[in-house]
């Protein structure tokens, strides 16, 4: 993981090819001295791609984690705290949006919006608010009932005041799990979209697309497959370690039974 | 367990109008007009006007939809832009296909983390369980765009052993069984391994031992039964995550199921075809949890009164 952030940062700078530049005489090449990667059915230096890819993956993910998770948080939140109709309504949109699994609803809005980055940005943020809301909705409505909140509430702290000084911050532990672990399903969301060719769209350098690109060469370049592929199980395994991880550290349960 | 029943049944109702309510609204969500979009800039203002007609987007918003809702409750879906044959006999053409191969990979994924779950939660902090733990992460982390590809690489390229697209024999289904199966079957292994483990720590499972039962028999005869419950309902809850893999799976697999349909249908803008294919999806998943809920409720009766 560490290795695809630096990558992102430093890809382009390190990177001994432009991820644009062809070489058609030697298209398809396999990995070499020269070009470890090999080269694509352009004449492109993979490796180069790959680490241009990386910058794509990693903004995807991180603008639609930052975006879900605001947007979930806060709705979560006022749903949990006000309950009533305000509850009743938050929790029918996120029942609606359930109701559609997984990437379904995200291929659907691509499909109508038409295939950009900024659309898949969209239709990512869109579907992904909901996992957050309800994950906070249930633990604000438990911290509600907390002694310190019922102090805070008698001594006339204003509501907004209440969410985000005392119950909010009672949920940050759950929402960094479950961001990290949405990290990586950003980064698989983009990439299988770009893959079904709705996401990003050619020349730019997207793991998906270059998964899609090595389809029809699998028989005669199966590095064009092997390695944007390696490139996204990597960093996506490396944020669901992560989010393990945290999620054994933050869990008071996990942490007295590994005691 | 009638009252559970109709109450169950009836907060399903408002969730299917709403599925189809967004849907309906897909259309509308295509920038500028969305005639001209399913035509391309190049068609003339007349095919515009008549597809505009056809598809009844010249009427008032609120005709649209109702028109939209009584044609879903009657299976009348609207006509393919593209073959002209209509939505709900094309996808039921091809749903034999997707359920195949969905029931396949279901069957390789719960053969696969059934034992691989019980292995690591009997031998806990052992290498089997570290060897377990480390393949479910990187089953979940592996996608299956990349999985397929690389399963057809080695068993239908390098080896031979397999046919590498298309639908016919048992022989063109290992493939996309297992690369839309090795997900599921991840998620299922590190199911399996935690409740597994928490059933374990039950004093019934000490009793079992405390009269003399071996530790594998505790393990599979006793707490494995308990932990079942959880795995099962998972497996239900997971049919959703199956489906929309299977559009991946499919089209990587040249399968001619649900999933491919839809993707060919967006490449051509047959929006008709694209929004029966994702209610079809949408509505099965929303019926899937309800029956598992249900089956939950007669296998753990606390349920019903909670």
């Amino acid at each position: 993981m560490l290795i695809a952030i630096v990558a992102a940062l430093f890809g382009p700078v390190v990177a001994r090819f432009d991820p644009a530049a062809q070489d058609l005489a030697r298209r398809l090449d396999g990995p070499s001295a020269t070009h470890w990667f090999g080269l694509d059915e352009l004449g492109r230096d993979i490796l180069a791609r790959v680490l241009a890819g990386a910058r794509i993956s990693l903004l995807v993910g991180i603008v639609v984690v930052s975006i879900s998770s605001v947007v979930g948080t806060l709705l979560g939140a006022i749903a949990g705290y006000f309950g009533g109709p305000i509850d009743e309504t938050i929790s029918r949109a996120i029942d609606i949006l359930l109701a559609f699994p997984g990437l379904l609803l995200a291929i659907a809005l691509v499909a109508a919006l038409g295939p950009s980055l900024t659309n898949v940005v969209v239709a990512l943020s869109l579907i992904g608010w909901v996992g957050y809301a309800r994950l906070v909705r249930g633990q604000v409505l438990r911290a509600r009932e907390f002694e310190f909140v019922q102090a805070a509430r008698a001594l006339g702290a204003a509501t907004p005041r209440i969410l985000a000084r005392h119950i909010i911050p009672t949920t940050l532990p759950a929402v960094t799990v479950q961001a990290t672990l949405g990290m990586g399903g950003a980064i698989l969301a983009e990439a299988a979209l770009s893959f079904l060719g709705l996401g990003v769209q050619p020349p730019t350098p997207s793991w998906g697309t270059m998964l899609n690109g090595g389809r029809t060469h699998l028989l005669d370049a199966p590095h064009l497959t092997i390695f944007p592929g390696l490139a996204i199980a990597v960093l996506v395994l490396g944020f669901n370690f992560l989010g393990d991880g945290l999620r054994d550290a933050l869990d008071p349960v996990t942490r007295r039974r590994a005691c | 367990m009638l009252r559970f029943l109709a109450r169950r049944v009836a907060l399903t109702i408002p969730v299917l109008f709403g599925v189809a309510t967004l849907v309906f609204s897909l259309i509308h969500f295509i920038p500028g007009d969305p005639a001209q979009a399913m035509l391309g800039d190049s068609a003339s203002p007349q095919d515009v006007a008549e597809l505009r007609a056809r598809l009844g987007l010249n009427r008032p918003l609120i005709e649209q939809y109702g028109r939209f809702l009584r044609g879903a409750l009657r299976g009348d879906l609207g006509r393919s832009l593209r073959t002209d044959q209509p939505v709900t006999t094309a996808i039921l053409e091809r749903m034999p296909a997707t359920v195949e191969l969905a029931a396949a990979a279901m069957i390789v994924a719960v053969a696969f983390a059934i034992p691989l779950g019980i292995a690591a939660a009997a031998w806990r902090g052992t290498a089997v369980d570290h060897t377990a733990t480390t393949l479910s992460l990187l089953g979940i982390s592996i996608p299956n765009f990349w999985l397929g590809p690389l399963l057809a690489i080695v068993f239908s390229i390098e080896l031979g052993w397999l046919p590498v697209s298309g639908r016919g024999t048992w022989a063109h289904l290992v493939l996309p069984a297992i690369s839309l199966g090795a997900a599921l079957a991840a998620i299922l292994a590190r199911m399996t391994r935690a409740t597994l483990l928490e059933e374990l720590r039950e004093p019934y499972v000490t009793a079992a031992r405390a009269r003399g039962a071996s530790r594998a028999r505790a393990v599979v005869r006793h707490a494995f039964r308990n932990s079942l419950i959880p795995v099962i309902t998972l497996i239900g809850l997971q049919f959703g995550a199956v489906l929309t893999g299977a559009v991946i799976t499919e089209t990587i697999f040249a399968w001619p199921g649900i999933g491919r349909l839809l993707i060919q249908s967006i490449g051509f803008r047959d929006y008709p075809l694209v929004q029966g294919c994702i209610l079809l999806i949408a509505v099965t998943y929303v019926g899937m949890n309800l029956v598992t809920d249900l089956l939950y409720s007669l296998v753990d009766p606390r349920i019903r009164f909670e």
